[in-house]
């Protein structure tokens, strides 16, 4: 709607496109002053090429330096950025502001169900602890067929594909009510990393890892929310891996 | 030469033997939601959209039906099916919701205890309900009582 032209100042390369005003509510958390969280709102002026996570640095870098966040590669590649915009967990930097609706506050807060450290940053540890319960790594200590390679047909590749894809942001994890809740459970990216080794042609630690996941606190505990599919910024079938991991362990092999 | 590397880490003792309850609570709750698809709305079916529907329920339909084998079966596997059911929901979501272990097993006792009960009150009446009790107006019992 308002479309003033970005300063003139600056030598920007994309100054034809227009800019807008978006409102941004981020919940600020600095646990040296505050005794609670608190929701501080900044008006931006923004364009329409940009992300959310453009629109933190505009905060970040102009407006209030002590703002905390964590990204690095800015491109949904590292999966540093997570955290809950509108409600809904996504990558910073992968939402452009243009999908959300400007004309309504942008509420932007940290993820949910983990410790928070201070403003959109969160203590990833509960987090990866499960992700190592599960053993997530090729376990095969019989030697190759030939003394050489570890064979695998596409076939056999494609059967876990969609769980390689999975970069650790936590979004998953931290969208599921059973995981806010309680604390135990394994949540959806450590099942999504199990499933990865699981179906895995060349690994033979399956069997390990269903037993572990057949615990009180493993699959059993999810109830089909399909929030953490909802959250995956890999587009990852979370619920459906989940799913395939019951069914492996019900069946007693992959 | 090729080399395996070991694992990195032992693997994790699986503690408990015995009987996994949380898969097969997991298990029942489909398996009896299957089967309480069919009961619940078959009842619902025959008690309020058969005939007359909602307006032919009375002492006389109730002890009607609970004189009848077919009916005493369905509504025992209902009420069984059904209760556990509802009493493991329940569990879980108290796993979900008691942080305190304490806080935990009294909920638990108490889905117990009331499961329990119900269940048993509920087969005495299914099979012990006297449909045509002494004394009462003819006009409200079914009419096999009066030797119709
Ligand atoms: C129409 C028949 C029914 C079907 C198909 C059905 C199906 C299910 C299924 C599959 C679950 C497990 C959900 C999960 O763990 O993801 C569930 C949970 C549950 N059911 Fe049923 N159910 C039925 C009737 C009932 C009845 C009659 C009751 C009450 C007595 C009941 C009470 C519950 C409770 C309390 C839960 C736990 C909810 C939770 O885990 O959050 N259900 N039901
Ligand atoms: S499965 Fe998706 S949402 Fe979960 S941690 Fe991996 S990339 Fe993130
Ligand atoms: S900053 Fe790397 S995924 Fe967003």
């Amino acid at each position: 709607m308002a479309s003033d032209v970005v300063e003139k100042s600056g030598p920007r390369a994309h100054e034809a496109v227009p800019t807008f005003t978006v409102t941004m509510i981020v919940r600020r958390f600095d646990p040296e002053v505050d005794e609670e969280p608190r929701w501080v709102d900044y008006d931006l002026q923004m364009h329409g090429t940009d992300r959310v996570l453009d629109a933190l640095h505009k905060i970040k870098w102009e407006i209030d330096g002590s703002l905390a966040f964590r990204r690095s590669c800015a491109h949904g590649v590292c999966g540093s950025d997570a955290m809950r915009i509108n409600g809904r967990n996504r990558l910073a930097c992968k939402t452009l502001l243009k999908d959300l609706d400007v004309s309504q506050p942008i509420y932007v807060e940290a993820l949910k169900g983990l410790p928070l450290e201070k403003d959109l940053i969160v203590d990833m540890e509960p987090f990866f602890d499960s992700f190592r319960e599960v053993q997530p790594f090729l376990m095969a200590s019989t030697k190759p067929k030939d003394g050489k390679e570890r064979l695998q047909s596409p076939e056999q590749r494609a059967r876990f594909d969609d769980t390689t894809k999975c970069i650790l942001c936590a979004a998953c994890t931290s969208s599921c009510p059973v995981f806010w809740t309680d604390g135990q459970y394994f949540g959806p990216a450590a099942i999504v990393n199990a499933h990865r080794f699981i179906f895995d042609s060349r690994d033979e630690g399956s069997q390990v890892r269903m037993d572990i996941l057949n615990d009180q606190e493993g699959v059993w505990r999810c109830r089909t929310t399909f929030n953490c599919t909802d959250a995956c910024p890999r587009g990852i079938q979370v619920t459906q891996a989940i799913a395939e991991v019951k069914q492996a362990i019900m069946r007693g092999k992959p | 030469m090729t080399t395996s590397i070991e694992s990195p880490r032992a693997a994790r003792t699986v503690r408990r033997g015995g009987v996994n309850w949380e898969k097969w609570g997991w298990i029942y709750m489909r398996v009896s939601g299957v089967a309480l698809v069919v009961l619940i709305f078959g009842h619902l079916f025959v008690n309020l959209m058969i005939g007359d529907g909602v307006k032919a329920l009375d002492f006389a339909f109730v002890g009607g039906k609970l004189s009848n084998p077919f009916w005493q079966v369905w509504d025992t596997l209902m009420l069984w099916l059904a209760l556990i059911h509802g009493a493991n929901g329940m569990r879980t979501i108290t796993n979900d919701y008691a942080h305190n272990r304490l806080v935990g097993v009294v909920v638990k006792g108490a889905i117990l205890a009331a499961t329990v009960v119900l269940i048993i009150l509920g087969t005495l009446v299914v099979y012990t309900f006297d449909p045509c009790p002494a004394g009462a107006p003819t006009d409200l019992l079914p009419t096999f009582c009066t030797g119709g």
